[in-house]
């Protein structure tokens, strides 16, 4: 197969993406944010999980929880390119909200078969999701999980789930007698223990969650096949938020070096300046052509998706730091306090570099599928 | 079928079909003399003559100087240069010798000379008669473009100049020049003017070409000295005090951001040409032993390899984004990139497989035992020549930060 030359980027996801920068921009300013978010600076503070549910509520309304969901079952059934576009936006604004999670449940339950149909029912129809999938040494790889299914009932602990406390069910990855299972478990079910995180990122919460004898829906006996396939869509979307937040770093940044005057000019005068500015722009550039060229494969040559959404999660982890760096370095004795905005995104991205694997990570995958495995 | 050929307008599909089918019967045979990995590198009169050759050859078929119209002698057609390209570089030919002339050369003559200038010049420029070079760069005029000193003086109908020109590329085997002067010292930018000059016609007669040599001993730019040499108004562009402004059109075109496209020609596979990609690193690494194993085992080095891996397919992609307006936030962002990047890129992806190398870096051409006959060393030394030619690094990401994020314009 091969893609199209757009990016298979069509009018709907240019209005998608167009709405999504004006729903951000309208009802949701940075200071909006910072009150939110950043009422208590404690570094010993344990995360809070302060939302918008109202905006939130919003959202769902405008069908942003089901872009993803096959029409087959109730979704909008709209292209990868299409959600990387919004979810760029949303990166852009660093809205809290379980939209990431849910996307991330809905992309591995589409590749889970028939029996995930009724679980991506429930997300058409507004249900939020987060996986739970990751092992105590937060290995990123699909066959490693602290969790064990006995008896029908889950036992143990996922480790790094993303804006637990603001969703209503986890996909769970548990070994099984006979391998590895997906399981479809409410937040609110007996035997859940939600146990958050204290984390750096004001903008997410975290959690490690126990399953204590937990009875479970198995929507898919094949964990690791379904996890492979919607792996490309996951680092993908991250990717993309991670551009949209560094399009604010880098533009809130120029705003910054082009009003603050220093020895008779504004800083972006200077070259020490304004040169690693342009090369946060170039990074941000490349990291933004590799997501929709990602995307793009995910929807028309998945043979390539992985590799190509490898590029754009590495190139993204790299852009996340670089412009985290320079943000908060060109603004100066006033970027290194607490009521400077540019922290919450440096967090955030921090927080988004790391998550479904960083830069070396994913060009260590990348050479095994280029070059081959080390012997 | 491939996608570009699908989105073909009637015209160019026709146009398409015509260029494959004379390509198939009459691309030219691998020559028997090592060609340079540039035009910019032609040092001997058999490599000139095989490209000029076949470049004479793709203006007869009608591949050179398409958009053109036939009066200038082009092609008269409508975007059909790029259908060209595509088939040309599709086939794997040679490159044209003539790239000055075609990439800046014309499209400043066409938008700026009298009827009958282009008349005169253009045919003979396309078919690789003519070859020109650019009279830019002077010994205190590099990035500061705009500080050229050599001067003409006007005498009756002619120009009398003077001056000193470098990093002229090809000027040793050109008829003709494009020549930014002064006509005025008291105005920096509006004391300009822009001139076409015959100069192998003055050889030894107001004209001296004395080859530079580059870092890698390749020759193929030179200085050219001007001494009272006599120029006849007519080979004037446009008004006197506007060689800025023309200069401009020169070199939008030569950074591919122009109207007209340049006629591109290429790909033929020689001894000595070894494209700086990142599939060649890889085959590089797995011939090259490091420590006991492949080097293309040594997980330092497969990192590296894959961080060019990611900055090629990035600069692929932008220029792929670079067409879907949806997707842009500036219409030049993308645009004023490729230079750098695609220059940067060339640099690092050669400084790595000279390090791949290891020991056998150190041989050169040569040497019998150098890998890859000794091209990765030379490309690594030649990449310099692209950071710096054309605008350096430094210059473009002025011009990055002045034009595409407003920062404050630097002095």
């Amino acid at each position: 197969m091969t893609q199209p030359d757009n990016f298979g980027f069509g009018e709907e996801a240019a209005l998608l993406k167009e709405s999504a920068r004006k729903f951000f921009a309208e009802h949701f300013p940075t200071e909006k944010l910072h009150r939110m978010v950043a009422s208590d600076p404690n570094p010993e503070r344990m995360t809070a999980c302060a939302w918008d549910r109202d905006l939130w509520q919003q959202m769902v309304d405008l069908g942003w929880t089901s872009l993803a969901v096959p029409e087959s079952v109730g979704g909008l059934g709209m292209p990868l390119v299409a959600v990387a576009a919004l979810v760029e936006e949303l990166g852009r604004a660093a809205f809290p909200c379980p939209l990431l999670p849910t996307l991330n449940a809905t992309y591995v339950l589409a590749a889970s078969g028939t029996s995930a149909e009724s679980a991506l029912e429930e997300i058409a129809a507004g249900i939020t999701a987060s996986l739970a999938i990751t092992d105590q040494q937060g290995s990123w790889f699909p066959a490693d999980t602290d969790v064990q299914c006995v008896n029908g009932k889950l036992v143990g602990t996922a480790w790094f789930v993303q804006d637990a406390r603001k969703v209503d069910r986890l996909l769970v990855s548990a070994r099984t007698s006979t391998g590895q299972a997906l399981f479809w478990v409410a937040t609110d079910a007996a035997g859940v223990f939600i146990e958050p995180d204290a984390i750096v990122d004001l903008t997410r919460d975290q959690a490690h969650i126990r399953f204590d004898g937990v009875q479970a829906q198995e929507v898919s006996s094949e964990a690791a096949a379904a996890l492979v396939q919607a792996m490309p869509a996951l680092w993908t979307i991250l990717a993309a938020d991670i551009v949209g937040a560094a399009e604010w770093q880098l533009q809130t940044t120029v705003d910054y070096v082009n009003t603050r005057q220093q020895f008779d000019h504004p800083l972006g005068f200077f070259q020490a300046v304004k040169h690693p500015l342009v090369d946060v722009m170039l990074q941000i550039d490349q990291c933004k052509s590799l997501v929709y060229n990602a995307a793009c494969a995910f929807d028309a040559e998945p043979e390539r998706a992985a590799e190509y959404a490898h590029m754009a999660k590495a190139s993204a982890s790299d852009t996340a730091a670089f412009a985290s760096g320079r943000s908060v370095q060109y603004h100066g004795g006033i970027g290194f306090t607490w009521e400077c905005f540019v922290h919450l995104y440096f967090k955030r991205q921090k927080h988004s570099q790391l998550l479904w694997g960083d830069a070396a990570w994913h060009r260590a995958q990348l050479a095994d599928l280029l070059i081959g495995p080390i012997n | 079928m491939s996608e570009s050929a699908r989105q073909d307008t009637p015209e160019q599909a026709e146009f398409r079909q015509q260029c494959r089918q004379w390509l198939q019967q009459n691309k030219p045979a691998e020559p028997t003399v090592r060609l340079p990995l540039s035009p910019l590198e032609i040092m001997t009169d058999e490599q000139l003559s095989y490209l000029q050759a076949w470049q004479k050859s793709a203006y007869d078929a009608g591949m050179v100087g398409c958009d053109y119209p036939v009066a200038v002698g082009g092609g008269g057609r409508t975007d059909c240069q790029r259908i060209a390209n595509d088939e040309m570089i599709r086939a794997r030919t040679p490159f044209f010798p003539n790239v000055i002339g075609l990439g800046m050369a014309a499209p400043t003559v066409f938008y700026h000379g009298q009827d009958a200038l282009k008349e005169q010049l253009l045919p003979r420029l396309f078919s690789g008669e003519d070859i020109w070079c650019q009279g830019f760069s002077e010994p205190g005029a590099g990035s500061d473009l705009a500080s050229v000193q050599t001067f003409a003086e006007r005498k009756g109908d002619k120009w009398v100049i003077n001056g000193h020109k470098v990093w002229t590329s090809l000027a040793h085997f050109a008829e003709w020049m494009i020549l930014l002067l002064r006509t005025d010292r008291s105005h920096k930018y509006d004391g300009l003017s822009y001139f076409v000059v015959p100069i192998r016609a003055a050889l030894g007669n107001g004209v001296t070409v004395r080859p530079l040599i580059k870092i890698t001993g390749e020759t193929g730019f030179n200085e050219v000295i001007f001494e009272n040499l006599e120029v006849d108004d007519r080979y004037r562009l446009d008004e006197l005090g506007k060689g800025w402004q023309v200069a401009m059109t020169t070199l939008l075109h030569e950074r591919g951001a122009g109207e007209l496209q340049t006629p591109r020609a290429g790909g033929m596979k020689s001894k000595a040409t070894h494209a700086t990609s990142s599939t060649n690193l890889i085959e590089l690494a797995r011939s090259v032993q490091r420590n006991g194993r492949p080097a293309a085992q040594d997980p330092l080095i497969r990192d590296r390899i894959m961080q060019m891996v990611i900055r090629e397919q990035g600069l692929a992609q932008n220029q792929r984004r670079a067409r879907v307006s949806a997707l842009q936030d500036h219409p030049l962002r993308l645009q004023l990139q490729n230079k750098l990047l695609a220059s940067e890129i060339s640099q690092d992806t050669a400084a790595i497989a000279v390090e791949v190398e290891g020991a056998s870096a150190s041989l050169y051409l040569g040497d019998t035992n150098a890998p890859a006959g000794g091209q990765w060393p030379m490309a690594y030394m030649n990449s310099y020549g692209m950071t710096i030619a054309a605008g350096t690094s430094e210059v473009q990401r002025n011009i990055l930060g002045e034009r595409v994020l407003g920062l404050a314009k630097s002095k």
